[in-house]
């Protein structure tokens, strides 16, 4: 193994050392595989859900946002949709969809490799699932945006509804539809994901970093 | 460490709280309860209306409010509107007109679609379209004789039909036309587990309603009872595995189906035991009084399982196709039994536990309650005589356990959970509600009776004709309302009153003004054994065969092919335009026309119509209905959405042009 390679996997923990004080190494890959679990399991929730309210929908119109696919009433939605000329709702993010679930996968096995990283490398390799939900809420944002600023201007009611972008969360309004945005549970356990790898990194610099700078200085010794 | 993992198991309770939160589907509760006693400005709301406190309870007890549903769902016959009407309980707030035999536009029924259009057709008699009916007797499919809430079946009392209503879309699928007879008037009444459909005729005539001078009215014509068999399956009546009884020519009245322990057994009453023919304008009497003459009329005691088996094994003749088991062989095989009954009686309705047969007087004051078991012992014990078609009569009194005097013309009995019995009391203007005392004659008693407004006909109780009635409500349907509505001309609507039957004393709570139809008989079931749907399960769907049709059309897939003079339509509907929304024909050419309404939100129904032709579809969410006509015009009509349905609806139209 080249001195690189090493130096970037970090110093194993010698035996005696993993005997006596077994928690202090345990706690971060515990918390790590918690988190990688966590996220791969998210692919299965919904991430984001959006309700219409208006008077002649008692229960509301809901659209619910997995990382690859749309369910609810999206016929609905989009049936009402066009009268303001917006395109169906199947239509956006094709890409991210199509590479979602795959790239998921990897940055959950990202946080694996991360359980075996005993260096600050180990936190480069957990950042993509540390910002997941975020880069997940900010790319929805651009596509909601994309969408309401982007309208047919020959729709039937193109003349009253002007162009305008959909909050990522909370409430908006639209013609006679009160909408509500809000996280769903997907997006919940991603955003508990991002909270235990933090807390994982807080418990693996505690762990690793002694045994880190012990090797370092016998290094500055030699 | 021990901190640490106490965060990690907190944070991991907050998410599976959050997970358990949003799986949460908040359901809207009913409004909670007022307090008790009413206030003052509801008080002084009866004061100034002048309510009285009975008033003031009946509207409690019947008020339903807004977004709430009724508890029961009560299906009236709509008499000689041809219809069946859907009744909520105890609001008693019409819900749907079904229609069944008799067109009517907005439900697109029979005015152009061609599913609906053929299975019209499938009552029309020699020929002649029937285009209206006189609907009466109302029958839920039952399960082990309690309602399953999948189909409703009704009669046709004018040409001797019977319709099947599927109750996932409250929608009519199919009508059978009898072969032989074309009066009919004991239907429908189903057996226990809706195996068979009863129907028995009403006014005999010879089979296939065929010419027989009336002078030959003993020797050629007859009565009838069919069976239909039913497919639970399919849904449908299937003609070809029902069979009939022939019967004397004596007019075959009300019938009802053996339960528990009489499962397996028809009964039916009858008049004209006297086979009067009339001849008034030749100086006989009135049918009226000829048809009055007897002390006794026969009841009609079938046993249809063994009849089935006699079908079966090929002892049956077939007449105009349907399977015919003669009199003599009903005779010979022990299927058929007369009991006398008292004069010209009307209602026939077996009790809860299938042991007694209740036989209402009309022109009679009692009621007269039969024993199965007796029946049973006095079949076993061959004491009988035969009448003149060598049917075996038992004896009277071998059979009969009580007769109660309940008041002047009782006509009908339903039940109530608590061992009693309500009959209707047409000349008194009365319901009776009387005690049944099993087989002691003497613990059979009148508790007391109620005034209704007037002339009541038949009367239902809540599931108060199966194995476990719930009483609580019941309904008098009423021939006259008189002086009870608003007038509104010299044709006034019918009254159907509610009543409470939870206490010892019935209570009329609600009067409803029924002005669609003359309902005869009544079931009343509990809602929540009904599933209906809100939309069809998929886009492009036929509600006739239940399955995707062949004509479905998606968004994308619209089109117009032409093949000769031959012009076929592929259009959607969906808020707000129609697509194609412009066709050009040439004159003579003949159109097929299907729409699909591609909506799949609740009550989101688009209809259609054709300016200058007798079209009117309705076309309910995912519904595929077509149509087909001859271009014999040429003109300019418009075509349009008629169901109010979005805020363009005015726009959603399209062009029919007939070039010359």
């Amino acid at each position: 193994m080249s001195e690189s390679v090493e130096k970037i996997i970090g110093p194993r923990v010698p035996a005696e050392e993993m005997r006596v004080h077994r928690r202090r190494y345990l706690a971060p890959t515990v918390l790590f595989l918690l988190a990688a679990f966590l996220l791969v399991a998210s692919i299965f929730e919904p991430y984001w859900r959006l309700t219409l309210h208006a008077p002649q929908y008692p229960n509301g119109l809901t659209v619910e946002a997995y990382l690859n696919n749309l369910t609810g009433d999206v016929n609905e939605i989009d049936g009402l949709n066009h009268y303001i000329g917006m395109r169906p709702l199947d239509e956006a993010a094709p890409f991210e969809k199509s590479v979602s679930v795959l790239g998921v996968a990897v940055v959950a096995l990202l946080i694996l490799a991360a359980v075996f990283v005993h260096s600050r490398w180990a936190a480069l390799l957990a950042l993509p699932a540390l910002l997941f939900p975020v880069i997940f809420l900010v790319d929805l944002q651009y596509w909601l945006a994309n969408f309401g600023q982007n309208l047919d201007p020959a729709a039937p009611l193109s003349n009253s509804v002007q162009p305008f972008v959909p909050p990522v969360l909370f409430e908006g309004k639209i013609a006679q539809f009160r909408t509500v945005a809000s996280p769903d549970i997907g997006l919940w356990m991603a955003i508990l994901a991002s909270a235990l790898i933090l807390v994982g990194l807080y418990f693996h610099r505690r762990a690793y970093k002694p045994l880190v700078d012990a090797q370092e200085a016998v290094a500055v010794h030699e | 460490m021990k901190r640490a993992l106490y965060l990690v198991f907190v944070l991991l309770m907050l998410a599976s709280l959050l997970v358990g939160c949003s799986k949460d589907k908040s359901t809207p509760t009913p409004a909670a309860s007022g307090e008790a006693g009413l206030p003052a400005d509801s008080m002084a709301i009866a004061a100034e209306r002048g309510l009285t406190p009975d008033d003031i309870n009946a509207a409690l007890m019947t008020y339903v409010p807004s977004g709430q549903w009724d508890e029961y769902l009560t299906f009236m016959s709509g008499g000689h509107s041809g219809n069946l009407v859907v009744v909520g309980v105890p609001s008693m707030r019409i819900l749907k007109n079904i229609a069944v035999f008799t067109p009517e536009a907005w439900q697109g029924y029979g005015f152009g679609n061609t599913d609906i259009e053929a299975m019209l057709d499938a009552g029309n008699v020699d020929g002649e379209e029937i285009r209206m009916g006189d609907s009466h007797h109302p029958a839920l499919s039952e399960t082990a004789g309690d309602y399953d809430g999948q189909f409703i079946f009704i009669n046709d009392k004018n040409s001797a039909r019977v319709a099947v209503i599927d109750l996932r879309d409250f929608e009519t699928k199919q009508i059978v036309k009898d072969p032989n007879i074309i009066s009919n008037h004991g239907a429908t009444f189903v057996s226990p587990n809706t195996d068979y459909i009863f129907q028995g005729a009403q006014y005999a005539t010879p089979y296939g309603w065929e010419y027989a001078p009336i002078s030959e009215y003993k020797e050629k014509y007859r009565g009838l009872l069919t069976a239909w068999k039913f497919d639970r399956e399919k849904g449908r009546i299937v003609p070809e595995e029902s069979f009939s009884i022939e019967l004397p020519p004596y007019w075959q009245d009300l019938c009802d189906a053996g339960k528990l322990v009489s499962d397996g057994w028809v009964f039916c009453n009858s008049f004209n035991t006297e086979l009067a023919t009339g001849g008034n304008l030749e100086g006989q009497p009135n049918f009226e009084a000829s048809v009055s003459q007897r002390d006794m009329d026969y009841m009609h005691i079938v046993d249809w399982k063994k009849a089935a088996q006699v079908v079966a094994d090929g002892k049956a003749d077939e007449i105009n196709g349907m399977p015919v088991i003669s009199i003599p062989t009903a005779v010979e095989e022990g299927i058929l039994y007369l009991a006398p009954e008292p004069k010209s009686p009307h209602g026939m309705d077996v009790t809860p536990d299938g042991k007694y047969l209740v036989v209402a007087g009309k022109l009679d004051p009692h009621v007269t309650v039969y024993s199965f078991d007796k029946i049973q012992q006095a079949i076993a014990g061959n004491n009988s005589t035969p009448d003149e078609y060598g049917i075996p009569i038992l004896n009277f009194d071998d059979v009969m356990v009580a007769q109660l005097e309940v008041g002047l013309g009782p006509l009908h009995t339903q039940f109530d959970d608590q061992g009693n019995a309500y009959t209707s009391l047409f000349l008194d203007s009365m319901v009776a509600k009387w005690k049944l005392g099993g087989d002691d004659p003497a613990a059979y008693t009148v508790l007391n009776k109620v005034p209704v407004q007037y002339n009541i006909g038949h009367l239902v109780a809540a599931e108060g004709d199966t194995v476990s009635p719930d009483g609580k409500y019941l309904i008098a349907l009423n021939k006259w309302a008189v002086d009870r509505f608003t007038p509104v001309g010299p044709l006034l609507p019918q009254n159907e009153q509610l009543i409470d039957i939870s206490g010892d004393n019935m209570k009329v709570i609600y009067d409803m003004a029924m002005g669609i139809g003359e309902p005869h008989y009544a079931q009343m079931i509990k809602a929540d054994k009904i599933n209906a749907i809100n939309a069809y399960p998929e886009v492009g769907w036929d509600p006739l065969t239940w399955q995707k049709s062949e004509f479905a059309t998606l968004p994308g897939e619209e089109r117009i092919e032409r093949n000769g003079n031959e012009v076929e339509v592929f259009m959607t509907s969906v808020r707000s335009h129609l697509t194609p929304d412009r066709i050009e024909v040439k004159e003579g050419d003949h159109v097929v026309w299907h729409i699909t309404n591609i909506e799949t939100a609740h009550d989101a129904t688009h209809g259609f119509q054709l300016d200058g032709h007798n079209i009117s579809l309705s076309l309910e969410p995912g519904e595929t209905a077509s149509f087909e006509f001859n271009a014999t015009n040429s003109g300019t009509y418009p075509y349009y959405c008629t169901e109010f349905c979005s805020a363009l609806h005015l726009e959603m139209m399209g062009y029919f042009l007939v070039e010359p």
